[in-house]
């Protein structure tokens, strides 16, 4: 693919980038940006919304560990989701490598992801000290006005990380899919231990609280391994 | 986003009359701004100025000076949940209406951030999204395909979410700055740990067979997959606080791509 096609078939997956970024804290939440949503979207832009499924899936029982509390810093599971999605969908179905190099690259994005909506934030905070007379003032201007900055801001912040991260990890994922050197079994194994174990550190976490929870787990641990025997 | 003003407003500003009860139309209004009412967080005055922003509407009616007053009291720093951010919205624009002592407002405003931001976090980030999380995975694992999976999520999701934001800015209309009483609601106190039990209990019930499609061909190794996780999560469960699962999942996979390349 020429950098020319590359840049053209980048930009609509960067828009999508740009909603489900902004969904994550701005405006919806309507959890468009979850990685299971995200990822599926973005492996449906390329016409394999199942390979994005699957990629989501992984990252959702790695996404269960992040609680979005105040002012805490976390993982922005938009972007990563749809750039995961775009790179598992674009690789061939039967590559050993698909799953463990989307699953990398959609965390790499979400490092970068997560930093970007640290500088949101503080360029929103000037922001708001620049117009803060105005707005000690009741201004209704620019309250408004300082709102759809903060919005705009983060859709460019969506498109932006999506663009880059596609710009750049898009190709490199293809270089190295091509050379990669695990086999099928191993590398399928490698990837479903690390999502189960964050998924069960997150579950522990979420729920050790509550009365018999643990007892609960095991119970549908169980019937689970049951269900799973059945098959 | 800026709707012009009624000419029963500009009069009852002029005059500094009684403002006019809040309208479906204001009500309406004001719900939709909720949904961007973190569209300029911030380290300093966080949702502070979305309070103000999803305000605006209801408080249209006021006289001129109480207006901008008002306005730039709810512009100041503030933190909630933002799916019950309406309850303070709508208490606290009830409050300005009813021409409550500013002084007053002002501490109650201050009392709500705590409760607000501490239920909604227990009951939605921990409890509810966890919850449509695992029902989700669990269409997954059953076989589903992308359109039911995504379709489950955002349904049930969505359901609650907008549910509790209409609920709030509801109940925060209708009861002013009255309105702690209703955070007491059973939901808000019982809630976080019922929904904890059922995701215990489907958690346990999903993993196996999310992780048996996840895993494909991998499936021969998924006996020391299981041993790795169990020791995994219990290293993660032991040092969580100083290290977050998916940065350490990133590290490990990184040492795996590069072996891989480099085999």
């Amino acid at each position: 693919m020429t950098w020319e096609a590359l840049f053209l078939s980048i930009l609509p997956v960067s828009l999508l980038g740009a909603v489900v970024g902004l969904d994550m804290v701005s405006f919806p939440q309507i959890m468009l940006s979850r990685p299971l949503v995200s990822a599926t979207l973005g492996g449906a832009f390329v016409g394999r919304a199942g390979a994005g499924l699957l990629i989501g899936a992984v990252l959702e029982l790695i996404a269960l560990e992040t609680l979005p509390f105040g002012a805490s810093r976390y993982a922005e599971w938009g972007t990563a989701g749809v750039v995961g999605g775009v790179v598992m969908a674009g690789q061939p179905v039967s590559s050993a490598g698909g799953l463990p190099v989307a699953m990398f690259v959609a965390l790499a994005t979400a490092v970068f992801s997560s930093r970007s909506m640290v500088w949101v934030r503080n360029w929103n905070a000037h922001e708001a000290r620049r117009l803060r007379s105005e707005i000690d003032a009741g201004s209704p201007t620019a309250i408004d006005s300082l709102q759809l900055r903060g919005l705009t801001m983060d859709l460019v912040r969506g498109f932006a990380v999506t663009f880059v991260a596609l710009l750049v990890l898009y190709p490199l994922s293809h270089k190295i899919v091509a050379v990669w050197g695990v086999d099928a079994v191993h590398s399928r194994a490698f990837v479903t231990a690390l999502a189960a174990t964050v998924a069960a550190g997150a579950i522990w976490t979420l729920t050790h609280r509550a009365a018999r929870a643990g007892w609960l787990f095991i119970l549908g641990l169980g019937a689970g391994t049951v269900l799973l025997l059945l098959q | 986003m800026t709707e012009p003003e009624s000419r029963a407003t500009q009069s009852a500003r002029r005059d500094g009359g009684t403002p006019a009860p809040v309208g479906a139309r204001a009500v309406a209004a004001s719900f939709i701004r909720l949904f961007a009412v973190q569209g300029s967080w911030n380290y300093e005055t966080m949702v502070g100025n979305g309070i103000a922003f999803s305000m605006k509407p209801l408080l249209r009616n006021l006289p001129e000076e109480r207006y901008h007053a008002a306005l730039a009291r709810q512009a100041r720093y503030f933190n909630a949940h933002p799916y019950l951010a309406g309850v303070a919205v709508g208490s606290l624009a009830r409050g300005e209406l009813d021409g409550e002592d500013p002084v007053r407002v002002e501490r109650y405003r201050t009392a709500l951030c705590g409760p607000l931001g501490s239920v909604g976090d227990q009951l939605v980030w921990a409890g509810w999204l966890p919850l449509c999380s695992l029902m989700a995975l669990a269409a997954f694992a059953l076989g589903a395909g992308p359109l039911v999976v995504v379709c489950i999520f955002l349904g049930a999701y969505n359901a609650g979410h907008i549910a509790l934001r209409a609920w709030g800015l509801r109940v925060g209309l209708r009861r002013g700055l009255r309105v702690a009483p209703a955070l007491a609601n059973p939901l808000f106190r019982e809630g976080p740990a019922a929904l904890a039990r059922i995701s215990a209990v489907l958690a346990g019930l999903i993993l196996p067979l999310a992780l048996q499609r996840i895993i494909g061909p991998g499936r021969a190794l998924a006996g020391g997959v299981a041993v790795v996780a169990v020791i995994g999560a219990v290293i993660l469960a032991r040092f969580g606080a100083r290290a977050t699962g998916w940065r350490a999942a990133l590290g490990l996979l990184s040492i795996f791509v590069l072996y891989s390349v480099a085999r």
